[in-house]
Protein backbone atom coordinates (compact mmCIF):
# COMPACT_ATOMS: atom_id res chain seq x y z
CA UNK A 1 0.00 0.00 0.00
CA UNK A 2 1.14 3.53 -0.81
CA UNK A 3 -0.53 6.80 0.09
CA UNK A 4 -1.00 9.69 -2.28
CA UNK A 5 -3.46 12.39 -1.24
CA UNK A 6 -4.92 14.59 -3.98
CA UNK A 7 -7.38 17.45 -3.93
CA UNK A 8 -10.45 16.65 -6.06
CA UNK A 9 -12.93 19.30 -4.87
CA UNK A 10 -13.29 22.14 -2.37
CA UNK A 11 -13.95 19.74 0.53
CA UNK A 12 -12.85 16.41 -0.94
CA UNK A 13 -9.57 14.51 -0.99
CA UNK A 14 -8.79 11.36 -2.96
CA UNK A 15 -6.59 8.81 -1.25
CA UNK A 16 -4.79 6.68 -3.82
CA UNK A 17 -3.63 3.50 -2.12
CA UNK A 18 -2.97 1.17 -5.08
CA UNK A 19 -2.24 1.36 -8.81
CA UNK A 20 -3.88 -1.85 -9.97
CA UNK A 21 -7.15 -3.64 -9.29
CA UNK A 22 -6.29 -6.61 -7.06
CA UNK A 23 -8.44 -8.69 -4.76
CA UNK A 24 -5.73 -8.24 -2.12
CA UNK A 25 -6.42 -4.44 -2.03
CA UNK A 26 -9.72 -4.85 -0.27
CA UNK A 27 -8.60 -5.72 3.29
CA UNK A 28 -6.35 -2.63 3.26
CA UNK A 29 -9.07 -0.37 1.88
CA UNK A 30 -11.56 -1.62 4.47
CA UNK A 31 -9.12 -1.19 7.32
CA UNK A 32 -8.29 2.33 6.14
CA UNK A 33 -11.99 3.20 5.78
CA UNK A 34 -12.74 2.03 9.30
CA UNK A 35 -9.87 4.02 10.81
CA UNK A 36 -10.82 7.14 8.83
CA UNK A 37 -14.41 6.93 10.09
CA UNK A 38 -13.15 6.72 13.67
CA UNK A 39 -10.62 9.54 13.37
CA UNK A 40 -12.82 11.98 11.43
CA UNK A 41 -15.99 11.14 13.40
CA UNK A 42 -18.60 13.88 12.78
CA UNK A 43 -16.20 15.83 10.55
CA UNK A 44 -16.63 13.21 7.82
CA UNK A 45 -19.46 13.68 5.32
CA UNK A 46 -18.74 10.88 2.84
CA UNK A 47 -16.22 8.07 2.47
CA UNK A 48 -16.46 6.22 -0.83
CA UNK A 49 -14.22 3.19 -1.37
CA UNK A 50 -13.55 2.05 -4.93
CA UNK A 51 -11.03 -0.55 -6.20
CA UNK A 52 -7.83 1.40 -5.48
CA UNK A 53 -9.02 4.63 -3.84
CA UNK A 54 -10.93 6.18 -0.96
CA UNK A 55 -12.78 9.43 -1.51
CA UNK A 56 -12.97 11.51 1.68
CA UNK A 57 -15.40 14.43 1.86
CA UNK A 58 -14.97 16.41 5.07
CA UNK A 59 -17.01 19.13 6.72
CA UNK A 60 -15.19 22.31 5.80
CA UNK A 61 -16.98 24.26 8.50
CA UNK A 62 -14.93 22.14 10.93
CA UNK A 63 -11.70 21.42 9.04
CA UNK A 64 -9.44 22.97 6.45
CA UNK A 65 -7.34 21.10 3.90
CA UNK A 66 -4.26 20.87 6.13
CA UNK A 67 -6.21 19.59 9.15
CA UNK A 68 -7.96 17.00 6.97
CA UNK A 69 -4.59 15.76 5.66
CA UNK A 70 -3.26 15.47 9.19
CA UNK A 71 -6.26 13.40 10.25
CA UNK A 72 -5.75 11.14 7.24
CA UNK A 73 -2.10 10.57 8.10
CA UNK A 74 -3.03 9.92 11.72
CA UNK A 75 -5.69 7.40 10.65
CA UNK A 76 -3.41 5.51 8.30
CA UNK A 77 -0.34 5.26 10.53
CA UNK A 78 0.53 1.65 11.43
CA UNK A 79 -2.43 0.34 9.48
CA UNK A 80 -2.82 -3.41 9.22
CA UNK A 81 -5.19 -5.10 6.83
CA UNK A 82 -8.45 -6.50 8.09
CA UNK A 83 -8.67 -10.23 7.85
CA UNK A 84 -11.26 -11.83 10.11
CA UNK A 85 -13.67 -8.91 10.18
CA UNK A 86 -13.36 -7.95 6.53
CA UNK A 87 -16.32 -8.84 4.43
CA UNK A 88 -18.89 -11.57 4.78
CA UNK A 89 -19.32 -14.55 2.52
CA UNK A 90 -22.61 -14.32 0.65
CA UNK A 91 -24.38 -16.86 -1.55
CA UNK A 92 -26.68 -15.45 -4.19
CA UNK A 93 -29.06 -17.64 -6.19
CA UNK A 94 -29.10 -17.07 -9.96
CA UNK A 95 -31.24 -18.56 -12.67
CA UNK A 96 -28.76 -18.70 -15.56
CA UNK A 97 -30.92 -18.98 -18.65
CA UNK A 98 -30.95 -17.62 -22.18
CA UNK A 99 -34.52 -16.32 -21.73
CA UNK A 100 -33.37 -13.87 -19.06
CA UNK A 101 -29.70 -13.69 -20.10
CA UNK A 102 -29.64 -12.57 -23.74
CA UNK A 103 -25.81 -12.75 -23.97
CA UNK A 104 -25.43 -16.18 -22.35
CA UNK A 105 -25.47 -18.11 -25.62
CA UNK A 106 -23.06 -15.74 -27.39
CA UNK A 107 -20.53 -15.92 -24.55
CA UNK A 108 -20.92 -19.70 -24.63
CA UNK A 109 -20.05 -19.94 -28.29
CA UNK A 110 -17.31 -17.30 -28.27
CA UNK A 111 -15.53 -18.95 -25.33
CA UNK A 112 -16.10 -22.43 -26.70
CA UNK A 113 -17.50 -23.43 -23.30
CA UNK A 114 -21.14 -23.61 -24.36
CA UNK A 115 -23.96 -22.39 -22.13
CA UNK A 116 -23.39 -25.03 -19.45
CA UNK A 117 -19.66 -24.28 -19.42
CA UNK A 118 -20.23 -20.55 -18.95
CA UNK A 119 -22.59 -21.26 -16.04
CA UNK A 120 -20.01 -23.54 -14.40
CA UNK A 121 -17.23 -21.06 -14.97
CA UNK A 122 -19.18 -18.11 -13.58
CA UNK A 123 -20.67 -19.90 -10.56
CA UNK A 124 -17.54 -21.73 -9.41
CA UNK A 125 -15.53 -18.64 -8.57
CA UNK A 126 -15.76 -16.64 -5.34
CA UNK A 127 -15.92 -12.94 -6.23
CA UNK A 128 -14.89 -9.94 -4.24
CA UNK A 129 -17.03 -6.79 -3.97
CA UNK A 130 -14.73 -3.94 -5.03
CA UNK A 131 -17.12 -1.00 -4.90
CA UNK A 132 -20.75 0.06 -4.82
CA UNK A 133 -21.88 2.59 -7.37
CA UNK A 134 -23.90 3.27 -10.52
CA UNK A 135 -27.14 2.66 -8.58
CA UNK A 136 -28.09 2.00 -4.94
CA UNK A 137 -26.73 -1.43 -4.02
CA UNK A 138 -25.05 -2.04 -7.41
CA UNK A 139 -21.93 -4.02 -6.40
CA UNK A 140 -18.97 -4.22 -8.77
CA UNK A 141 -17.53 -7.72 -8.31
CA UNK A 142 -14.61 -9.55 -9.81
CA UNK A 143 -12.66 -10.90 -11.28
CA UNK A 144 -14.43 -13.23 -13.70
CA UNK A 145 -12.32 -15.76 -15.61
CA UNK A 146 -10.73 -14.19 -18.68
CA UNK A 147 -12.30 -16.82 -20.91
CA UNK A 148 -15.83 -15.42 -20.25
CA UNK A 149 -14.79 -11.75 -19.87
CA UNK A 150 -16.84 -9.64 -22.32
CA UNK A 151 -16.66 -5.97 -23.29
CA UNK A 152 -19.68 -3.77 -22.57
CA UNK A 153 -22.35 -3.60 -25.28
CA UNK A 154 -21.55 -0.87 -27.78
CA UNK A 155 -25.02 0.61 -27.24
CA UNK A 156 -26.36 0.38 -23.68
CA UNK A 157 -29.91 -0.91 -23.28
CA UNK A 158 -32.62 1.53 -22.23
CA UNK A 159 -34.09 -0.93 -19.73
CA UNK A 160 -32.42 -3.79 -17.93
CA UNK A 161 -34.80 -5.69 -15.59
CA UNK A 162 -34.11 -5.67 -11.86
CA UNK A 163 -32.14 -8.75 -10.77
CA UNK A 164 -30.29 -9.12 -14.08
CA UNK A 165 -26.77 -10.56 -13.72
CA UNK A 166 -24.21 -9.10 -16.08
CA UNK A 167 -20.58 -9.22 -17.10
CA UNK A 168 -18.46 -6.24 -18.21
CA UNK A 169 -14.84 -7.05 -18.99
CA UNK A 170 -13.69 -9.03 -15.95
CA UNK A 171 -16.36 -7.62 -13.64
CA UNK A 172 -19.75 -8.99 -12.76
CA UNK A 173 -22.77 -7.39 -11.07
CA UNK A 174 -26.49 -7.63 -10.50
CA UNK A 175 -28.76 -4.68 -11.36
CA UNK A 176 -30.67 -3.99 -8.10
CA UNK A 177 -33.27 -1.83 -9.86
CA UNK A 178 -34.62 -1.67 -13.38
CA UNK A 179 -32.29 0.78 -15.08
CA UNK A 180 -30.43 1.48 -18.32
CA UNK A 181 -27.28 -0.59 -18.70
CA UNK A 182 -24.64 -1.94 -21.06
CA UNK A 183 -23.45 -5.13 -19.37
CA UNK A 184 -23.73 -8.60 -20.98
CA UNK A 185 -26.67 -10.33 -19.32
CA UNK A 186 -26.37 -14.02 -18.47
CA UNK A 187 -29.06 -14.67 -15.86
CA UNK A 188 -31.32 -13.24 -13.19
CA UNK A 189 -31.35 -13.35 -9.39
CA UNK A 190 -34.45 -13.27 -7.16
CA UNK A 191 -32.48 -11.67 -4.30
CA UNK A 192 -33.30 -8.11 -3.28
CA UNK A 193 -30.00 -6.27 -3.17
CA UNK A 194 -31.13 -2.87 -1.96
CA UNK A 195 -33.89 -2.45 0.53
CA UNK A 196 -34.44 0.39 2.94
CA UNK A 197 -35.68 -2.21 5.47
CA UNK A 198 -32.35 -4.02 5.21
CA UNK A 199 -29.75 -3.37 7.88
CA UNK A 200 -27.13 -1.28 6.07
CA UNK A 201 -29.60 -0.90 3.15
CA UNK A 202 -27.38 -2.80 0.71
CA UNK A 203 -27.04 -6.59 0.93
CA UNK A 204 -23.55 -6.43 -0.54
CA UNK A 205 -20.80 -4.25 0.92
CA UNK A 206 -17.25 -3.61 -0.28
CA UNK A 207 -15.01 -6.48 0.78
CA UNK A 208 -17.79 -9.08 0.81
CA UNK A 209 -17.05 -12.36 -0.96
CA UNK A 210 -19.82 -13.63 -3.19
CA UNK A 211 -20.59 -17.03 -4.69
CA UNK A 212 -23.41 -17.37 -7.22
CA UNK A 213 -25.49 -20.51 -6.86
CA UNK A 214 -27.20 -21.78 -10.01
CA UNK A 215 -30.91 -22.53 -9.44
CA UNK A 216 -33.57 -23.74 -11.86
CA UNK A 217 -36.60 -21.79 -12.96
CA UNK A 218 -38.94 -23.32 -10.36
CA UNK A 219 -36.58 -22.46 -7.50
CA UNK A 220 -36.01 -18.97 -8.93
CA UNK A 221 -39.77 -18.34 -8.99
CA UNK A 222 -40.23 -19.88 -5.55
CA UNK A 223 -37.65 -17.39 -4.22
CA UNK A 224 -39.69 -14.53 -5.63
CA UNK A 225 -37.97 -14.05 -9.01
CA UNK A 226 -39.80 -12.61 -12.00
CA UNK A 227 -39.32 -15.05 -14.92
CA UNK A 228 -40.67 -12.70 -17.60
CA UNK A 229 -38.36 -13.35 -20.59
CA UNK A 230 -36.01 -10.59 -21.60
CA UNK A 231 -37.16 -9.04 -24.85
CA UNK A 232 -34.31 -8.47 -27.25
CA UNK A 233 -35.34 -5.46 -29.26
CA UNK A 234 -34.18 -5.44 -32.87
CA UNK B 1 -54.38 20.00 2.94
CA UNK B 2 -52.52 22.93 1.61
CA UNK B 3 -51.36 22.95 -2.02
CA UNK B 4 -52.92 20.87 -4.78
CA UNK B 5 -50.95 20.26 -7.98
CA UNK B 6 -53.31 20.92 -10.86
CA UNK B 7 -50.68 20.79 -13.60
CA UNK B 8 -47.33 19.20 -12.87
CA UNK B 9 -45.27 20.98 -15.52
CA UNK B 10 -41.87 20.06 -16.93
CA UNK B 11 -40.36 18.80 -13.69
CA UNK B 12 -41.11 19.60 -10.08
CA UNK B 13 -39.45 17.71 -7.25
CA UNK B 14 -39.24 17.86 -3.48
CA UNK B 15 -35.73 18.47 -2.18
CA UNK B 16 -34.13 19.03 1.18
CA UNK B 17 -30.34 19.24 1.33
CA UNK B 18 -29.94 15.66 0.13
CA UNK B 19 -28.65 12.31 1.38
CA UNK B 20 -25.50 12.41 3.48
CA UNK B 21 -23.32 9.50 4.54
CA UNK B 22 -24.74 7.00 2.03
CA UNK B 23 -22.59 7.59 -1.05
CA UNK B 24 -20.61 4.40 -0.35
CA UNK B 25 -23.84 2.44 -0.96
CA UNK B 26 -24.17 3.81 -4.47
CA UNK B 27 -26.87 6.23 -3.34
CA UNK B 28 -27.02 9.60 -5.13
CA UNK B 29 -26.57 12.86 -3.22
CA UNK B 30 -29.76 14.62 -4.38
CA UNK B 31 -30.70 18.00 -2.88
CA UNK B 32 -31.60 21.22 -4.67
CA UNK B 33 -29.22 21.94 -7.55
CA UNK B 34 -29.15 25.69 -6.81
CA UNK B 35 -28.61 25.14 -3.11
CA UNK B 36 -28.02 28.87 -2.53
CA UNK B 37 -31.50 29.86 -3.77
CA UNK B 38 -32.94 26.92 -1.83
CA UNK B 39 -31.28 28.14 1.37
CA UNK B 40 -32.60 31.67 0.89
CA UNK B 41 -36.15 30.38 0.34
CA UNK B 42 -36.00 28.52 3.63
CA UNK B 43 -34.27 31.43 5.37
CA UNK B 44 -37.06 33.86 4.39
CA UNK B 45 -39.54 31.69 6.31
CA UNK B 46 -37.27 31.04 9.27
CA UNK B 47 -37.02 27.36 8.32
CA UNK B 48 -34.17 24.96 8.89
CA UNK B 49 -31.95 25.03 5.79
CA UNK B 50 -32.64 21.31 5.43
CA UNK B 51 -36.43 21.86 5.18
CA UNK B 52 -38.04 20.40 2.05
CA UNK B 53 -38.82 22.80 -0.79
CA UNK B 54 -40.19 22.32 -4.31
CA UNK B 55 -37.58 22.62 -7.05
CA UNK B 56 -39.48 23.82 -10.11
CA UNK B 57 -37.63 23.29 -13.38
CA UNK B 58 -38.53 25.60 -16.30
CA UNK B 59 -42.16 26.14 -15.24
CA UNK B 60 -45.59 25.05 -16.59
CA UNK B 61 -46.60 24.24 -13.01
CA UNK B 62 -49.99 25.17 -11.56
CA UNK B 63 -50.95 24.90 -7.90
CA UNK B 64 -54.25 25.50 -6.12
CA UNK B 65 -53.91 27.02 -2.66
CA UNK B 66 -56.11 25.21 -0.17
CA UNK B 67 -54.98 26.98 3.00
CA UNK B 68 -53.86 30.53 3.78
CA UNK B 69 -50.12 30.75 4.30
CA UNK B 70 -46.91 32.66 3.71
CA UNK B 71 -44.69 31.01 1.05
CA UNK B 72 -41.24 31.97 -0.24
CA UNK B 73 -39.86 31.94 -3.78
CA UNK B 74 -36.17 32.15 -4.74
CA UNK B 75 -33.98 31.28 -7.72
CA UNK B 76 -35.12 31.46 -11.33
CA UNK B 77 -37.78 33.89 -12.52
CA UNK B 78 -40.25 31.49 -14.13
CA UNK B 79 -42.92 34.13 -14.69
CA UNK B 80 -44.77 33.19 -11.50
CA UNK B 81 -48.28 34.57 -10.99
CA UNK B 82 -50.62 34.40 -8.02
CA UNK B 83 -53.93 34.66 -9.84
CA UNK B 84 -53.20 37.76 -11.97
CA UNK B 85 -50.46 39.21 -9.78
CA UNK B 86 -46.81 38.74 -10.84
CA UNK B 87 -44.55 37.23 -8.16
CA UNK B 88 -40.86 37.96 -8.56
CA UNK B 89 -38.35 35.67 -6.82
CA UNK B 90 -36.26 36.42 -3.69
CA UNK B 91 -39.26 37.19 -1.45
CA UNK B 92 -41.94 35.64 0.71
CA UNK B 93 -45.62 36.40 0.05
CA UNK B 94 -49.05 35.60 1.41
CA UNK B 95 -51.37 33.21 -0.41
CA UNK B 96 -55.07 32.75 0.34
CA UNK B 97 -57.26 29.71 0.02
CA UNK B 98 -58.70 29.45 -3.48
CA UNK B 99 -55.89 31.35 -5.22
CA UNK B 100 -53.85 29.75 -7.99
CA UNK B 101 -50.07 29.93 -8.18
CA UNK B 102 -48.72 29.43 -11.71
CA UNK B 103 -45.20 29.13 -13.03
CA UNK B 104 -45.25 29.94 -16.72
CA UNK B 105 -41.89 29.84 -18.47
CA UNK B 106 -38.31 30.85 -17.75
CA UNK B 107 -37.63 34.59 -17.98
CA UNK B 108 -34.29 34.24 -16.19
CA UNK B 109 -32.67 31.05 -14.90
CA UNK B 110 -33.84 27.43 -14.88
CA UNK B 111 -34.87 26.36 -11.37
CA UNK B 112 -37.14 28.12 -8.88
CA UNK B 113 -37.46 27.11 -5.23
CA UNK B 114 -40.80 27.35 -3.42
CA UNK B 115 -40.69 27.02 0.36
CA UNK B 116 -43.50 26.66 2.89
CA UNK B 117 -43.57 27.21 6.68
CA UNK B 118 -41.51 24.53 8.40
CA UNK B 119 -40.88 22.79 5.06
CA UNK B 120 -43.15 20.53 2.99
CA UNK B 121 -44.09 17.22 4.60
CA UNK B 122 -42.64 14.10 3.00
CA UNK B 123 -41.33 10.78 4.28
CA UNK B 124 -37.61 10.56 4.95
CA UNK B 125 -35.91 7.82 2.95
CA UNK B 126 -32.29 7.21 3.98
CA UNK B 127 -32.44 10.42 5.98
CA UNK B 128 -33.79 12.68 3.24
CA UNK B 129 -36.96 13.37 1.27
CA UNK B 130 -35.01 14.45 -1.84
CA UNK B 131 -36.59 12.93 -4.90
CA UNK B 132 -34.21 10.97 -7.15
CA UNK B 133 -36.12 9.07 -9.80
CA UNK B 134 -33.16 6.97 -10.96
CA UNK B 135 -32.59 5.67 -7.41
CA UNK B 136 -36.35 5.29 -6.78
CA UNK B 137 -35.87 7.14 -3.51
CA UNK B 138 -37.56 10.16 -1.93
CA UNK B 139 -40.32 12.53 -2.98
CA UNK B 140 -43.88 12.78 -1.74
CA UNK B 141 -44.46 9.02 -1.85
CA UNK B 142 -40.89 7.90 -1.12
CA UNK B 143 -40.43 6.20 -4.51
CA UNK B 144 -38.45 8.94 -6.27
CA UNK B 145 -41.24 10.02 -8.61
CA UNK B 146 -41.51 13.74 -9.36
CA UNK B 147 -44.60 15.64 -8.27
CA UNK B 148 -47.59 14.89 -10.46
CA UNK B 149 -51.14 16.01 -11.04
CA UNK B 150 -53.45 15.66 -8.02
CA UNK B 151 -50.56 15.37 -5.57
CA UNK B 152 -51.35 17.32 -2.40
CA UNK B 153 -48.61 18.96 -0.35
CA UNK B 154 -48.88 20.04 3.24
CA UNK B 155 -46.30 21.71 5.45
CA UNK B 156 -44.93 21.29 8.91
CA UNK B 157 -45.55 24.64 10.66
CA UNK B 158 -48.42 27.10 10.99
CA UNK B 159 -46.41 30.24 11.71
CA UNK B 160 -43.95 32.09 9.52
CA UNK B 161 -42.41 35.57 9.55
CA UNK B 162 -44.39 38.25 7.66
CA UNK B 163 -43.73 38.64 3.93
CA UNK B 164 -40.35 40.19 3.19
CA UNK B 165 -37.78 40.42 0.42
CA UNK B 166 -34.07 39.88 0.35
CA UNK B 167 -31.84 42.94 0.31
CA UNK B 168 -30.13 43.51 -3.03
CA UNK B 169 -26.82 42.57 -1.39
CA UNK B 170 -28.21 39.13 -0.43
CA UNK B 171 -29.39 38.14 -3.89
CA UNK B 172 -26.70 35.97 -5.53
CA UNK B 173 -24.80 37.88 -8.18
CA UNK B 174 -23.86 36.23 -11.43
CA UNK B 175 -20.10 35.66 -11.58
CA UNK B 176 -18.38 38.33 -13.64
CA UNK B 177 -18.37 37.30 -17.31
CA UNK B 178 -19.89 34.00 -16.13
CA UNK B 179 -16.45 32.98 -14.95
CA UNK B 180 -16.85 29.81 -12.94
CA UNK B 181 -14.20 29.10 -10.27
CA UNK B 182 -12.61 25.65 -10.48
CA UNK B 183 -10.55 23.79 -7.87
CA UNK B 184 -7.85 22.14 -9.98
CA UNK B 185 -7.09 18.54 -9.24
CA UNK B 186 -7.88 14.89 -9.93
CA UNK B 187 -6.39 13.90 -13.33
CA UNK B 188 -5.56 17.45 -14.49
CA UNK B 189 -1.87 16.54 -14.90
CA UNK B 190 -2.81 13.97 -17.57
CA UNK B 191 -4.30 16.54 -19.96
CA UNK B 192 -2.17 17.92 -22.76
CA UNK B 193 -0.75 21.44 -22.40
CA UNK B 194 -2.88 22.64 -25.30
CA UNK B 195 -6.01 21.19 -23.65
CA UNK B 196 -5.19 22.91 -20.36
CA UNK B 197 -4.81 26.20 -22.24
CA UNK B 198 -8.09 25.59 -24.06
CA UNK B 199 -9.92 24.60 -20.88
CA UNK B 200 -9.26 27.96 -19.21
CA UNK B 201 -9.12 30.27 -22.23
CA UNK B 202 -12.14 29.18 -24.24
CA UNK B 203 -15.79 29.99 -24.07
CA UNK B 204 -17.94 26.98 -23.17
CA UNK B 205 -21.55 26.75 -24.25
CA UNK B 206 -24.19 24.93 -22.18
CA UNK B 207 -25.59 22.07 -24.29
CA UNK B 208 -29.21 20.88 -24.50
CA UNK B 209 -28.06 17.75 -22.68
CA UNK B 210 -28.26 19.22 -19.21
CA UNK B 211 -30.13 17.76 -16.28
CA UNK B 212 -29.68 17.12 -12.56
CA UNK B 213 -27.03 14.46 -13.26
CA UNK B 214 -24.77 16.72 -15.25
CA UNK B 215 -24.40 19.61 -17.66
CA UNK B 216 -22.57 18.99 -20.91
CA UNK B 217 -20.51 21.88 -22.29
CA UNK B 218 -19.56 22.44 -25.92
CA UNK B 219 -16.23 23.90 -27.00
CA UNK B 220 -12.78 22.78 -28.18
CA UNK B 221 -12.11 19.06 -27.72
CA UNK B 222 -9.95 18.41 -24.65
CA UNK B 223 -7.47 15.56 -24.81
CA UNK B 224 -6.37 13.48 -21.86
CA UNK B 225 -3.28 11.32 -22.25
CA UNK B 226 -4.67 8.77 -19.83
CA UNK B 227 -6.79 6.32 -21.79
CA UNK B 228 -7.88 3.96 -19.06
CA UNK B 229 -8.77 4.85 -15.54
CA UNK B 230 -9.98 2.80 -12.58
CA UNK B 231 -13.38 4.08 -11.44
CA UNK B 232 -13.31 6.22 -8.31
CA UNK B 233 -15.66 8.37 -6.24
CA UNK B 234 -16.72 11.61 -7.93
CA UNK B 235 -17.47 14.82 -6.04
CA UNK B 236 -20.12 17.48 -6.69
CA UNK B 237 -19.14 19.83 -9.50
CA UNK B 238 -16.52 17.46 -10.96
CA UNK B 239 -15.57 18.37 -14.53
CA UNK B 240 -15.23 15.04 -16.29
CA UNK B 241 -13.98 14.72 -19.83
CA UNK B 242 -15.15 11.66 -21.80
CA UNK B 243 -13.36 10.54 -24.94
CA UNK B 244 -15.20 13.04 -27.20
CA UNK B 245 -13.37 15.79 -25.30
CA UNK B 246 -16.51 17.73 -24.34
CA UNK B 247 -16.64 18.30 -20.57
CA UNK B 248 -19.58 17.33 -18.39
CA UNK B 249 -19.99 19.06 -15.04
CA UNK B 250 -21.54 16.64 -12.57
CA UNK B 251 -24.40 17.89 -10.40
CA UNK B 252 -26.41 16.54 -7.48
CA UNK B 253 -27.86 13.44 -9.16
CA UNK B 254 -24.53 12.23 -10.57
CA UNK B 255 -23.47 8.62 -10.20
CA UNK B 256 -21.38 8.01 -7.12
CA UNK B 257 -18.30 6.63 -8.90
CA UNK B 258 -16.99 7.17 -12.40
CA UNK B 259 -14.09 6.37 -14.68
CA UNK B 260 -13.60 9.48 -16.82
CA UNK B 261 -10.61 11.77 -16.23
CA UNK B 262 -11.41 15.06 -14.53
CA UNK B 263 -9.91 18.56 -14.53
CA UNK B 264 -11.05 19.24 -10.98
CA UNK B 265 -14.36 20.49 -9.65
CA UNK B 266 -16.38 23.71 -9.63
CA UNK B 267 -16.84 25.41 -6.28
CA UNK B 268 -20.28 24.78 -4.72
CA UNK B 269 -21.29 28.38 -5.50
CA UNK B 270 -20.34 27.84 -9.15
CA UNK B 271 -22.41 24.63 -9.21
CA UNK B 272 -25.43 26.62 -7.99
CA UNK B 273 -24.84 29.18 -10.74
CA UNK B 274 -24.43 26.55 -13.45
CA UNK B 275 -27.72 24.92 -12.38
CA UNK B 276 -29.44 28.16 -13.46
CA UNK B 277 -27.89 28.34 -16.94
CA UNK B 278 -30.16 27.62 -19.90
CA UNK B 279 -28.77 25.80 -22.95
CA UNK B 280 -26.81 28.27 -25.08
CA UNK B 281 -25.40 30.15 -22.08
CA UNK B 282 -21.69 30.95 -22.52
CA UNK B 283 -19.30 30.31 -19.63
CA UNK B 284 -15.62 30.32 -18.78
CA UNK B 285 -13.58 28.39 -16.25
CA UNK B 286 -11.17 30.15 -13.90
CA UNK B 287 -8.79 28.36 -11.53
CA UNK B 288 -9.15 29.28 -7.86
CA UNK B 289 -6.74 28.44 -5.04
CA UNK B 290 -8.19 25.97 -2.57
CA UNK B 291 -7.65 28.12 0.53
CA UNK B 292 -9.36 31.10 -1.10
CA UNK B 293 -12.27 28.95 -2.26
CA UNK B 294 -12.74 27.54 1.25
CA UNK B 295 -12.60 31.04 2.74
CA UNK B 296 -15.26 32.32 0.32
CA UNK B 297 -17.43 29.25 0.92
CA UNK B 298 -17.38 29.73 4.69
CA UNK B 299 -18.36 33.40 4.21
CA UNK B 300 -21.25 32.28 2.02
CA UNK B 301 -22.45 29.80 4.65
CA UNK B 302 -22.18 32.46 7.38
CA UNK B 303 -25.01 34.42 5.72
CA UNK B 304 -27.57 31.92 6.97
CA UNK B 305 -26.34 31.44 10.51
Amino acid sequence: MKLAIEVVAIDTLMLRLFDQIEESNMPWLLAAAERLRDVFADKLLELVPSYTTLLVQYDLTQLDDQQARELIKQALTDLSPQAATAGREQQIPVWYDTSVGPELAAIGSRSGLGVAGVIDCHSQHVYQVFALGFAPGFAFMGLVDEIIASPRLSTPRQQVPAGSLGIADRQTAIYPLQSPGGWNLIGRSPTRLFDRELDGYSLLQPGDRVRFVAVDRAEFVRLGGDDTPFEVKP
Amino acid sequence: MSLLIERSGALANLHDSGRVGVRHLGVTQGGGADWIAQNWANWLLGNSLNAAVIEITLGSLELLVERDACLALCGADLGAQLDEQNIKPWRSFNVRRGQRLRFNNPLQGVRAYLAAPGGFSAPLVLGSCSSVRRDQLGGLHGDGQPLSNADRLSWNATQAPSPRELAASQIPQRPENSNLPVILGAQIADFSGQSLFDAFNSTWTVDQRADRMGVRLLGPALRCERQQMVSEGVPLGAIQVPSDGQPIVLLNDRQTIGGYPRLGALTPAAVAHLAQCLPGTELQFRPMALAEAQRQHRLLLAQWT
